[in-house]
């Protein structure tokens, strides 16, 4: 069953896209930190995408993704009108949230926009969310705006200092800790030594700190396994278990070695796709 | 001479092993006409029919060979069409040799009437044929029944409740239909296209509608599904989450359960790669651990993606495999290694994070078990290393939580199965539930009894 594409914007030309997808069944049950399975088309592989936003009033979903490969190409080369072969979700557990107080919500690179939607939550329960964003440089730095219309703090940095601090989102987070014991809980959505970074600038701290994994699925809803993590020695699966956990018990390791499974075959298809496009680099 | 004193049972006719390791098309191709009614005229039409009580839906089985013996494969095709509504698929997956062909009078000399192969026939010939050919619609006001999950029990369920007037939908939680059908089983062994597809059509001529991607659950709640107006509910999720040893790296690239592996290949099409865009892992060495059938899949499946060798890694012997006699057999014919009496007890990999070796410990018989099998007990020191670069694990499957953790309301038996009463009613009133969520994981037959043992009370319940 095809899902429409109502709504495409480019964030980032070429890279980035968020696309609001008609999908009234998965906005009315979606809940923050949940996920979808897409194909792409009839001959395309399953990836999930964290729902960055979901409006059950409007019947649709937002997601966000990076190009990385055949797949996300593909989608990228969609536009408002176009269908996707099949969305299928809310999948993951969802993100625990209760009113406790101050929590920092932070992002990296295309991680921000599903950070975006765990910060919502929190808002909307009564937190004082504060969003820690991070990326290369200015042009590169997704969901400000839509932060910033309702966290009462943005906190920004840039690898290249074109906004905000200069430097390191852990940095930024870590001088925030540091002014205030009152802080709940840090939420870390992002690339892997990111999350992983975020994990070590908070240790010393002792707050709690949540992650959100982006492992490799098949089906994403526990029949495969291909998601395992390890958890403390314990072995878990991202999709049914999480995709959030501690971020104190993940072997970020193991995971980023992980997810380099199939670079090989991921270039041979991604490749192939670009050459018979007539792209090919 | 008379049909009925051929000795011997008509083989199939298969491609040759040499051959079939190098594609992924059906091995076993099926009766002539001539080859069915030969074979169905060794029947001896026993006026008991052990072999009927054998099945577990109870196809009148020397009804449709007589059918096949006097040359009406039509007539045949309405008979087992009574109580099965996927005979191409049973034909080639049931474990026959268990339940009718097991029960045959011909049996006691080795040699019961191939039923299974003769099943095959008489529905592919229909499928052949164009199906049914005639659309029916469920009438206005027909009671509507939701079937959850879109497998061999959860279909049947449907199948039988569209014939008798309901209006059935059924949720799938992946994007094709058929459940194990399409994503465990494979092509080789059961095309997707030419016979899981043009069955589940003949289930969308009697008016049944599929739903995919929706995940009972999350998608959509069992509550929501009675507010929407369904008076009754079958779950038939089966039991899909993948069990693993819990040795050490297990974790490592390389190291996949057999529902990765067949499900990239079966249901991505991986085998097809790059032109469908699913990839999976290539093994040069390959280890399945696992006897069952979902074992031989997976080992014969890594022969076809061009594996050097692929071993069974079994803690029994070979006697004890579960795996049905002719996954056995095909499997050991196209050269898969049965690595019998051994049992890993960790894996080994590069500075990469993959594979490399597994560590396994010989073992040896000890006394019978409680289910009557002499259980293998480990050998003192007798640890070996064996090279592999690809081991999938077959060791099961258990219940999957999502649709179980959503709706506590349902209430589960003690391994964390559904739990039902002889009506195959759930604790929660109007919601039934059969196949392997209820027993865990058994066999496409035994799934499909459930679903049609469920269905005829969910039938009554309705008045239908």
């Amino acid at each position: 069953m095809p899902t429409k594409i109502i709504r495409k914007e480019e964030l980032i030309p070429g890279r980035t896209s968020l696309m609001l997808l008609d999908a009234p069944h998965v906005a009315a049950a979606a809940r923050p930190g949940n996920f979808v399975m897409l194909r792409v088309d009839e001959k395309g592989e399953r990836f999930p995408l964290t729902i960055a936003d979901a409006d059950p009033a409007a019947g649709a979903i937002s997601i966000v993704f990076l190009v990385m490969g055949k797949s996300t190409d593909a989608l990228n080369r969609l536009r408002a009108g176009d269908s996707i072969a099949d969305v299928c979700g809310p999948l993951g557990r969802a993100t625990h949230i209760e009113k406790t107080g101050t929590v920092i919500c932070t992002g990296g690179g295309t991680g921000i926009a599903a950070m975006h939607h765990i910060a919502k939550g929190h808002h909307q329960a009564g937190n004082h969310v504060v969003a820690a964003i991070g990326a290369r440089s200015e042009n590169l730095l997704l969901f400000r705006r839509e932060l910033e219309s309702f966290c009462p703090e943005v906190l920004v940095s840039t690898d290249d200092g074109s906004a905000g601090r200069k430097g390191l989102v852990t940095e930024l987070l870590k001088d925030r800790l540091s002014g205030d014991p009152s802080v709940r809980e840090v939420v870390a959505v992002g690339p892997v030594p990111m999350m992983k970074a975020v994990v070590a600038t908070v240790k010393p701290f002792k707050t709690p700190v949540t992650v959100s994994l982006n492992a490799m699925m098949v089906d994403g809803m526990g029949m495969c396994g291909a998601c395992r993590v390890s958890l403390d020695g314990e072995t878990r699966f991202t999709c049914v278990d999480g995709p959030e956990f501690d971020g104190n018990l993940v072997d970020f390791d193991e995971l980023q070695q992980r997810l380099a499974a199939f670079k090989s075959q991921e270039k041979i298809s991604h490749d192939l796709y670009r050459e018979q496009c007539g792209c090919a680099v | 001479m008379s049909a009925k004193e051929i000795k011997t049972r008509v083989p199939m006719r298969c491609q040759d092993a040499g051959t079939r390791i190098g594609n992924f098309e059906e091995v076993a191709l099926g009766y002539s006409e001539e080859e069915a009614r030969f074979e169905a005229g060794r029947c001896l039409q026993c006026k008991k029919p052990l072999c009927v009580a054998g099945c577990p839906v109870e196809v009148p089985i020397p009804e449709f060979i007589g059918a096949v013996a006097s040359g009406d494969p039509e007539a045949a095709y309405r008979i087992i069409a009574s109580t099965n509504s996927l005979p191409a698929i049973c034909g080639r997956v049931c474990p026959q040799e268990n339940q009718c062909e097991g029960r045959c009078i011909l049996n006691a000399k080795k040699n019961p009437l191939a039923i299974g192969r003769l099943e095959r026939y008489v529905a592919d010939l229909f499928l052949a044929r164009g199906g049914p050919g005639e659309k029916r619609e469920p009438a206005p006001g027909a009671p509507a029944v939701a079937c959850i999950g879109g497998g061999p029990a959860s279909i049947t369920a449907a199948g039988y409740l569209a014939a008798r007037g309901a209006k059935v939908t059924v949720f799938e939680a992946l994007h094709e239909m058929g459940g194990v059908l399409v994503y465990g089983i494979p092509e080789f062994r059961l095309p997707k296209r030419d016979v899981v597809q043009k069955e589940l059509s003949a289930l969308a001529d009697l008016g049944v509608e599929f739903r995919l991607n929706w995940v009972a659950g999350k998608t959509v709640s069992l509550k929501s599904l009675f507010e929407q107006g369904y008076k009754a509910v079958f779950v038939g999720i089966g039991a899909g989450l993948p069990k693993f040893f819990g040795i050490p790296g297990e974790n490592l690239i390389g190291v996949l359960s057999a529902n990765e592996y067949l499900t990239r290949l079966n249901l991505g099409r991986a085998y097809d790669f790059p032109n469908h865009d699913t990839p999976v892992y290539q093994g040069r060495k390959v280890t399945v651990y696992g006897a069952g059938n979902v074992a031989m899949d997976a080992a014969r499946c890594a022969l076809r993606m061009g594996a050097q060798n692929v071993r069974i890694v079994y803690r029994r012997t070979r006697a004890e495999m579960p795996a049905r006699a002719e996954e056995l057999e095909h499997a050991v014919e196209e050269g898969v290694i049965l690595e019998e009496l051994a049992a890993p007890v960790s894996f080994a990999g590069n500075d990469q994070g993959c594979l490399v070796s597994v560590t396994l410990q010989e073992m040896e018989l000890g006394e019978p078990d409680a289910s009557g099998r002499r259980s293998p007990v480990p050998k003192a020191g007798s640890l070996r290393e064996l090279k592999t670069d690809l081991a999938i694990v077959a060791l099961g499957t258990e219940a999957n939580r999502i649709l179980l953790e959503e709706t506590p309301e349902i209430k589960l038996n003690r391994r964390g199965y559904i739990e039902v009463d002889e009506r195959y009613e759930t604790s929660v009133p109007g919601v039934f539930a059969g196949g392997d969520i209820v027993t865990g994981a058994a066999t496409v037959i035994m799934a499909m009894g459930a679903g049609r043992s469920a269905a005829k009370q969910i039938a009554e319940n309705l008045g239908l």
